[in-house]
């Protein structure tokens, strides 16, 4: 009788100690079976905590007086003095002011650049010429903004550039669309256009062979024409493509490219092409205002990071697919 | 007769049958949907060509004698032939030297690229490995938040690498993007090799080298292509982190001779002191473009893939 109570009891025991066992057992079984896939995670894992986590944590050098030789324990805290400079000198409204016009601008031209390049792909009969121009439209993405810029310039310097030979052969006056302030945005839209708008309507190109081909012949028994299939059945099927396209390049708001606009930066331009990230390199490398232009770099992270946010919850709102 | 050619051809090149016309290719043309074809042709003509005539302005432009440049407008195929730009271009060390570094960084800094962003992708795969949730979320959020310029400049100049070539390849060794299209590819692969594999005894390590490498040369060559390219265009990084103009790389020489058209700056061994003429810039872009122009029909094949995998969510 006892004797099997004690066993019952034991049994009990028995269980309730082998939970906590079998847990650590199975973390134990599993890093032994799975170690080599740990390891073989384990230098890109380094890679993204040393360059790219060790740097978040580098942020906090924006509340601080940083000196390099003082280190962030030595150097004095300055809550958001930094902030506050910024925030209330002449800088932060050009630099809004022009991350937001050429925002802008590629919104309205780049973007939809793209999808009209795309869509016109999609209507060419002749496969070989279709191949061809995608060919060409592709080259340009893989040139560096450097070799893009430089060509731009050798074309239209006032010195011996092309376009502006033959505006000047043909009578006209040379027009310096390189150190002309008015000039800086419409060539960098021009030449975002040149590089991206190729490589951007693969994505689409991509969609639209996924389009069901029962619409188009539907709306072709309907009688519609090319441009009315184009606005009710090529478009609309591509609509969650463009709104997730959307949200990336919205999300990339303040990321227009540093190299891009740093490279095209001069003198003359500087109250129209100045950028965060301009700005930033400019203060902090050049300069050497370590913490201020971290300031200045961390509130354009905090407010990319918001619009990614809201973007991909409105497009969750309008029952489109997030990005993430 | 066009079908006995279309078989020839086909036969010859070995191709697969080509895809089948989609709808809108099929339609029968009404008079407004010629008009439509025409318009929509020339559209596309026009904008393949205003892609490739500065390409071939410059190229034109490079070989032209310093004469012809003067007298000719808009030069695309130079009646004279000169190497002179270009023997101008190669007369100093500098522009020789910055082509040797472009290219240490492209070779070695692709090669480790891909050895650990294959590695990381394939180990945050497998579904089963614990932790790869956290994992995955780690690396996706660098894409959504970064430290910024001088906080990463502040790592890199503490680890000793400022001034150093590997300042151009460690800081960037691991790109988030590439690294998730890898992953996802490797996800795709059926789970049944593994396992077979697994029942011969093999260990994760061999599993990838022999069974999975195998399976996704090109994928490895699509992500291999897209960090050489990068490599061989890095410039942020140059100006960031290299202040010693010796270890320049050829696109941060380029904007100097281009741009900044003050001719001191071409070689701070002072042989150059008159600003460089167009063409002898003509001839330095085409050297920093060439090996781009040279490898493209060969990425041709493999980037649109590369590209359609990119758009499959991480």
């Amino acid at each position: 009788m006892t004797s099997a109570t004690d066993n019952k009891v034991k049994k009990v025991q028995k269980v309730k100690k082998v939970k906590p066992i079998k847990k650590k057992g199975r973390l134990a079984n599993e890093f032994k079976q799975n170690w080599l896939l740990y390891l073989m995670i384990l230098p890109g894992l380094l890679y993204f905590l040393i360059f790219k986590y060790a740097p978040m944590g580098g942020l906090v050098i924006a509340f601080q007086n940083y000196f390099p030789f003082l280190g962030i324990k030595g150097s004095q805290w300055v809550g958001l003095e930094h902030f506050r400079r910024f925030f209330s000198s002449g800088d932060f409204a050009m630099l809004m002011r022009n991350t937001l016009v050429l925002f802008g601008l590629n919104l309205v031209f780049a973007f939809p650049a793209s999808i009209i390049l795309a869509i016109a792909l999609n209507e060419v009969r002749n496969t070989r010429f279709k191949k061809s121009v995608q060919t060409i439209v592709y080259l340009p993405h893989f040139i560096s903004w450097v070799i893009v810029v430089s060509i731009f310039y050798v074309l239209l310097t006032t010195e011996g550039g092309a376009i502006n030979n033959v505006i000047a052969s043909r009578g006209g006056n040379k027009i310096p669309f390189l150190t002309d302030p008015k000039w800086f945005r419409p060539l960098y839209i021009i030449q975002e256009i040149w590089k991206g708008a190729g490589w951007g309507s693969i994505v689409y190109l991509a969609s639209l062979t996924n389009v069901d081909q029962q619409l188009y012949e539907a709306a072709d028994l309907d009688g519609a024409s090319r441009m009315q299939m184009i606005w009710h059945v090529t478009l609309p099927s591509i609509r969650p493509t463009i709104i997730t396209m959307l949200i990336l390049k919205i999300g990339d708001v303040l990321e227009l490219g540093f190299e891009h606009v740093y490279v095209m930066l001069n003198s003359l331009n500087r109250g129209v092409a100045e950028i965060f990230d301009t700005f930033v390199y400019t203060a902090g490398i050049t300069n050497g205002q370590l913490s201020f232009s971290t300031a200045v770099g961390f509130f354009k992270s905090i407010v990319g990071l918001i619009l990614v946010i809201l973007a991909n919850r409105l497009a969750k709102r309008v029952g489109e697919d997030g990005v993430y | 007769m066009e079908n006995v050619d279309a078989t020839k051809v086909r036969r010859k090149k070995k191709e697969k049958p080509q895809a089948e016309l989609t709808y809108v290719q099929k339609i029968k043309l009404t008079p407004m949907g010629y008009v439509f074809q025409f318009i929509n042709g020339l559209f596309l003509t026009l904008f393949a060509l205003a892609c490739l005539i500065p390409f071939l302005n410059v190229i034109g432009t490079s070989f032209a004698t310093t004469k012809e440049v003067l007298l000719r407008d808009f030069i695309i195929i130079p009646h004279s032939f000169s190497l002179s730009a270009y023997r101008y271009v190669f007369s100093t060390p500098t522009v020789t030297r910055a082509i040797g570094v472009s290219v240490f960084v492209t070779v070695v800094g692709t090669a480790l690229s891909l050895l650990v962003t294959s590695l990381m992708a394939y180990g945050l795969s497998r579904t089963y490995l614990y932790g790869r949730r956290v994992l995955n979320f780690l690396v996706l959020f660098t894409m959504l938040f970064s430290g910024g310029m001088i906080p990463s400049f502040l790592i890199v100049s503490n680890l000793k690498l400022t001034n150093t070539l590997w300042a151009l390849i460690i800081p960037s060794t691991v790109s988030a993007y590439n690294m998730i299209i890898m992953r996802n590819f490797f996800q795709g692969i059926s789970p049944s090799l593994e396992e077979a594999a697994k029942i011969d005894g093999a260990n994760h390590l061999q599993i990838f080298g022999r069974v999975m490498l195998p399976l996704s040369k090109a994928s490895f060559a699509t992500i291999g292509l897209f960090y050489a390219v990068t490599y061989w265009n890095t410039y942020r990084s140059a100006i960031l982190y290299l202040t010693d103009t010796k270890k320049w790389p050829i696109q941060v020489l380029l904007r100097q001779i281009v741009l900044m058209s003050s001719g001191s700056d071409f070689d701070t061994g002072s042989v150059e002191v008159v600003p460089p003429s167009q063409s002898v810039r003509m001839a330095v872009i085409v050297v920093a473009t060439l090996p781009i122009l040279l490898v493209y029909p060969f990425i041709q094949r493999y980037f649109i893939h590369g590209a359609m995998l990119g758009s499959v969510k991480g």
